[in-house]
């Protein structure tokens, strides 16, 4: 059995900026092997944990897609002793002051992020927020030896350790996305308890924040008959309380809009009333902006479902989710694989072919 | 041997018991008006060298260290325990709590950062609202401080009581010459005063002030001085080392001290004009010793100094501060040289104190 609060504090313990998500990728390996039947890499890095449907011939197959990557910042420069950086990933500059970084060189470099102080600036810009190139990375060191250190292109992860907010909250970076891989981890687990109709194909995918290189390009390769992106959503929470958000700690949101196929949205719908299972349903009209937009309308199209696990603060060092989402997360992907039977599909889109 | 070599080997130096102390010092939380923990620590430290150790009706640790001489100088060294942080104010349930910050904190820095608050340090977090959700135009302006909340989590709900305070949850540590850690400012300045307490000089009578509630307004070093009644003072704080380059690129003249130019000697701040008896004094101590020094560019700012000078008939007061940057934030940096030489500093101006050094003489 994993345990859940340490299996997610380790994955956010650990950097894979996208583009660089080795470190994350050989621990979710680590975990994915005694359950699958096959482990491989995608040619552009992401992670592919295939288990078999039971009986020989060809079957249904079923692509479960949660990213990996991180977003973090980037060296761009050094002058006077301090590191210039850009962002991975979409980030609001203004909760960059103040962070503790880990600048990936030669070495691991402990670091300050900061910003260019109101004394230096001109008058008409004191108190504004930081543009990105008013914030460096200090780390401490005298120019000569970070010089050595540093080159253009090493990386900058958040430095923040994992918060355990007792009795079940964790808020620490990169929760958006390794919340859902945790999710995807635990439904692996359960399903190693159940013969399978479909073929599984579990998916760490890669660039999810800089372009869904990784869903696109998987998705591609093993071409199933159904997709289903597991991403972070957002949570009610201070500053955040409007249509787009969702209670935390009351069970995942089940995508609804244009880049869902309806019928799948509808299967999950009643399978979670049926499995007495808390969800919200969140109205996506146009995008889902996770791994689906990459899949949809990949090879001759791929039928897509989006799960959302509720998470407030997205995209700072300190996102927050309740295990307890998670949990249940993995439940209805596992419920959903479980009860397929090999003729689902015509049962499931019924509808869409009429 | 000569007599310079001599005389350097006599002052103390920073090794791993005092970077520990540092450490300690730094982790631990004390916020202007709830300075309990980092007391505690002083009067653990303290308490074993001192002759005489009394805690005010503010929290101020007052200690004495006798002299052997006759009539020894009566000299004030203090250091402010308190740190900027918040108070909790109201309990708005689900475990979010509003807050009011304590001391000069830019509200720029609040946002994404983890807290520790109560005394049971729990942990939270100050969020804010998804860069997806921000409106573009949002982006121009700062996060003000009052939309902020203290986010502790849904299962510690109740947890808090408006009241309680908390800062940031920054862990200390070292990184090649430099310290880093959040209180900085002016834990340095403690973790200074502790090391002077317990190799007081037995030439002079030193007399400890580590006060409260400098971040709110020097209130705590207002009443030390008139209670420990000296003849001169030195406050040791750590001052903003501004040493950064200008977004246009031009000669930054408004470095106000820098890291590694060794302890800053005030001149001048908002508070105070330091006595110049004692800034000349404090140069050529540091010019026989063959310490380096630098001086804080005279501006704004100030230290206790500002309310120590003030009390009484006056005392004739200056200020030296440990260069750090980031003051006020997170995380602040310091040199653990810069700190080194501001112990050793005001350790040997200790030494090489005489009364002469107060005759009225203000050319």
């Amino acid at each position: 059995m994993i345990d859940l609060s340490s299996f997610v504090k380790e994955l956010i313990s650990l950097p894979g900026l996208s583009g660089y998500e080795d470190p994350v990728r050989t621990v979710i390996a680590e975990r994915w092997r005694p359950l699958v039947d096959e482990l491989s890499i995608s040619k552009v890095g992401s992670l592919h944990g295939f288990r078999r449907a039971k009986g020989a011939g060809k079957h249904p197959s079923i692509l479960l897609a949660a990213h990996m990557d991180a977003i973090g910042l980037m060296v761009t420069g050094m002058d006077d002793g301090l590191i210039r950086i850009v962002q991975i990933g979409g980030l609001d500059l203004r909760i960059l002051p103040g962070q503790l970084v880990n600048v990936h060189g030669q070495r691991i470099l402990p670091g300050i992020l900061q910003m260019i102080p109101d004394r230096l600036q001109e008058k008409s810009k004191a108190g504004n927020p930081p543009g990105i190139s008013e914030l460096f990375v200090d780390v401490g060191l005298p120019e000569a030896e970070i010089r050595k250190l540093v080159k253009l292109g090493d990386l900058i992860s958040f430095a923040q350790l994992p918060l355990d907010l007792n009795g079940g909250a964790i808020a620490g970076h990169s929760l958006d996305n390794r919340a859902s891989v945790a999710a995807l981890t635990l439904c692996l687990e359960e399903l190693r308890n159940y013969n399978l109709a479909w073929d599984v194909w579990a998916v760490a995918t890669i660039q999810e924040e800089e372009g869904l290189l990784g869903a696109r390009t998987s998705s591609f390769e093993i071409r199933p008959d159904i997709a289903v992106a597991i991403d972070v959503t957002f949570a009610k929470g201070p500053g955040s309380t409007d249509r787009h958000t969702f209670a935390l700690g009351k069970g995942p949101t089940i995508g609804l809009g244009a880049n869902m196929h309806p019928a799948l949205t509808a299967h999950l719908k009643n399978l979670a009333d049926e499995m007495d299972l808390p969800y919200a349903v969140e109205y996506m009209p146009k995008s889902s902006g996770t791994d689906a937009m990459a899949m949809q309308g990949n090879a001759e199209g791929i039928p897509c479902a989006v799960i959302g696990i509720p998470l407030r603060y997205m995209h700072t060092p300190l996102e927050m989710v309740v295990l307890k989402d998670i949990q249940r997360a993995s439940r209805l992907l596992a419920g959903f694989i479980t009860r397929l039977e090999s003729d689902s599909i015509d049962e499931i889109f019924v509808e869409s072919k009429i | 041997m000569s007599p310079k070599s001599n005389a350097v080997q006599q002052l103390p130096v920073i090794g791993s018991a005092q970077i520990e102390l540092l450490e300690r010092l730094s982790n631990a939380v004390a916020v202007s008006g709830d300075e309990r923990e980092v007391r505690e620590i002083v009067i653990e430290s303290v308490k074993p060298v001192a002759d005489d150790l009394h805690i005010d009706s503010m929290g101020n640790v007052l200690v004495t260290c006798r002299s052997k001489s006759d009539h020894p100088v009566r000299v004030m060294l203090d250091a402010h325990m308190d740190e900027v942080g918040f108070m909790i104010v109201e309990d708005e349930g689900e475990g979010i709590y509003s807050f009011e910050v304590m001391g000069g904190v830019d509200q720029r820095q609040l946002p994404g950062k983890a807290v520790i608050v109560g005394k049971d340090h729990l942990p939270g977090v100050i969020g804010t609202k998804p860069v997806h959700l921000t409106d573009g135009s949002e982006l121009h302006s700062a996060i003000p401080a009052q939309s902020l909340r203290i986010d502790i989590g849904p299962a510690n709900a109740g947890k808090l009581t408006p009241g309680d305070c908390g800062t940031f949850a920054t862990r200390f540590q070292q990184s090649g010459p430099s310290l880093i850690g959040k209180a900085l400012d002016d834990r340095l300045g403690v973790a200074t005063l502790i090391e002077l307490v317990k190799h007081h000089p037995a030439n002079i009578e030193l007399l400890a002030s580590f006060s409260v509630q400098e971040e709110l307004g020097l209130r705590g070093a207002k009443i030390a001085a008139v209670a420990l009644h000296p003849d001169l003072a030195i406050a040791i704080d750590s001052t903003p080392a501004v040493d950064l380059p200008r977004p246009d690129r031009k000669e930054n003249s408004l470095y106000n001290c820098k890291l590694d130019g060794g302890p800053a000697i005030y001149i001048a701040d908002a508070g105070t004009l330091s006595d110049p008896r004692l800034i000349r004094f404090l140069a050529q101590t540091a010019a026989k010793y063959d310490i380096p020094y630098q001086y804080r560019q005279p501006g704004g700012g100030g230290t206790n100094a500002g309310a120590i000078h003030n009390a009484l008939g006056g005392i004739p007061s200056v200020s030296v501060s440990v260069p750090g940057r980031y003051a006020h934030t997170a995380v602040l940096m310091a040199r653990l040289a810069d700190w080194e030489n501001t112990l050793k500093l005001i350790y040997a101006a200790l030494l090489d104190l005489t009364p002469d050094l107060l005759v009225p003489d203000r050319k």
